[in-house]
């Protein structure tokens, strides 16, 4: 039997496909985990600046061992570069560009995502659990599109794309885009529709592993 | 004549009271004043509430200020991180409060702490269990929470350069809560790098004027966290 977890796209294929859909010019932010990989897939022709919201416009590629600074950390921590041309700023500027909806597009990793684009990706609200929020909060209230990347189900097998999350909510209705190994899902107000899916994976596959009702564009010969 | 410039660290935090607010500058290992967090836990103020976006890592900086005992309270956006074992431990075991607080709300609330706005209305939170008990108003068609200013008693803020008027500079990703922090106490404390004449600092270039840092002490080779967790340190040693 085909494990749900283990095929279609890699996480850099998943990435990839993120990639793809930045345009030129845009100002993004990418969350912790699989969307920091988006950066190295974004087509040479295009010019995208990656905000950190730890202060930076303008982060680069990791740097050589030789050449890190951990004053100089994207909000994983992890030591980065800044690109030229990049700029530093203070945590409430930081978030004048997130709340403010000036950042384009921020890729974020998720535990839930409901039929409506509710996003639930701080906490599992276990009682033991240390609750810990970042500025998830923050980008899902204010960039002007919010796409998310995760792997399509649990490692148990459980859905995460669900009619009505279970888990503590990051914010109501705002994803945009769901890109999973399996498929890419347009959430719509009428409903989930397939954009595209991965390598010998079948629609009905995808509906099997997903708690919502999907749906077909018409004229999505991709999906035939 | 102004001079803020302080020669000792221990100097620096001797004023700091029990049962003070105080601000913790830093994201992570990234401008956090760890000499200055030293001093305080050398000095021993207790009950102190801490607003810093973590809650440190291993056994030194603000994790070793944690782990003895002297803060009741954390207001912070992330209490867990890689290496960060005692916050979560006296979390555990209810001997630590967290108020717990998202990261752009967080930086909101001690910008307006520090410029004169009591409260302001945010939409980040709305409908999650952060927003829970606060005042809500829907404003241009979008719901808000209502969330307060904080202001501290004093805040503890690492930075690059300074001068004895306390205007500061700062380095690259390190810079993260130091400027607003500064302006959200009554009394900021700022560790520095280098003391410059006065007059060296480009004034179009300085990140924090000097009205809004009180002491400023020179501290030429920081030490690194991560490097002290890497060798198992604890303070005190």
């Amino acid at each position: 039997m085909l494990d749900a977890t283990q095929i279609g796209w890699s996480r850099e294929e998943m990435a990839q496909k993120v990639a793809i859909d930045i345009p030129d010019g845009s100002y993004v932010n990418l969350g912790i985990g699989i969307p920091e990989l988006v950066a190295d897939f974004v087509p040479e022709d295009r010019e995208v600046i990656y905000q950190t919201e730890n202060g930076l416009l303008g982060m680069g590629k990791a740097p050589s061992k030789e050449e890190e600074d951990r004053e100089l950390v994207n909000a994983g921590k992890k030591c980065i570069s800044a690109i030229s041309g990049a700029s530093y700023f203070h945590h409430a500027d930081s978030f004048a560009m997130i709340r403010g909806g000036h950042i384009d597009i921020c890729v974020l990793g998720a535990m839930q995502i409901s039929k409506n684009g509710d996003l639930a990706n701080w906490s599992t609200g276990a009682k033991d659990a240390i609750p810990a929020v970042g500025g998830a909060m923050d980008l899902v209230a204010g960039v002007k599109r919010i796409f998310v990347i995760t792997k399509h189900i649990t490692k148990k097998g459980v859905p995460k794309i669900i009619n009505d999350c279970t888990f503590p909510l990051t914010g109501k209705n705002v994803v945009e885009r769901i890109y999973t190994n399996l498929a890419i899902i347009d959430i719509k107000e009428d409903g989930l529709f397939i954009k595209e899916l991965a390598p010998n994976v079948k629609f009905d596959f995808v509906q099997k592993h997903t708690e919502v009702t999907l749906f077909q564009y018409e004229n999505n010969k991709n999906l035939l | 004549m102004i001079d803020k410039q302080i020669n000792s660290s221990k100097k620096a935090v001797s004023e700091i009271f029990d049962g003070a607010t105080v601000m913790v500058g830093g994201f992570g290992e990234a401008g956090s004043p760890i000499e200055l967090i030293h001093a305080l836990i050398d000095q021993g103020a207790r009950n102190l509430t801490v607003v810093s976006n973590n809650t440190g890592s291993g056994h030194v900086g603000l994790a070793a200020l944690i782990e003895n005992k002297q803060v009741k309270k954390m207001i912070c956006s992330f209490p867990r991180t890689a290496n960060s074992m005692v916050f979560p431990e006296l979390y555990r075991n209810r001997d630590i409060e967290l108020e717990l607080v998202p990261q752009g709300t967080l930086a909101e609330r001690i910008r307006a702490g520090g410029a004169g706005i009591p409260a302001f209305f945010t939409p980040t939170s709305v409908n999650t269990p952060l927003a829970e008990g606060k005042e809500s108003r829907i404003i241009n068609g979008t719901e808000n929470v209502l969330e307060y200013a904080i202001k501290a008693d004093y805040s503890l803020v690492k930075c690059h350069k300074a001068d004895r008027y306390g205007n500061l500079i700062y380095h690259k990703t390190a810079r993260n809560f130091g400027p607003i922090m500064c302006t959200a106490a009554n009394v900021s404390i700022v560790q520095t790098k280098q003391i410059v004449e006065i007059g060296e600092l480009n004034p179009e270039e300085i990140v924090t004027p000097g009205i809004f840092v009180k002491k400023v002490v020179e501290i030429t080779n920081p030490a690194h966290e991560s490097e002290l967790v890497a060798k198992q340190m604890k303070y005190p040693c």
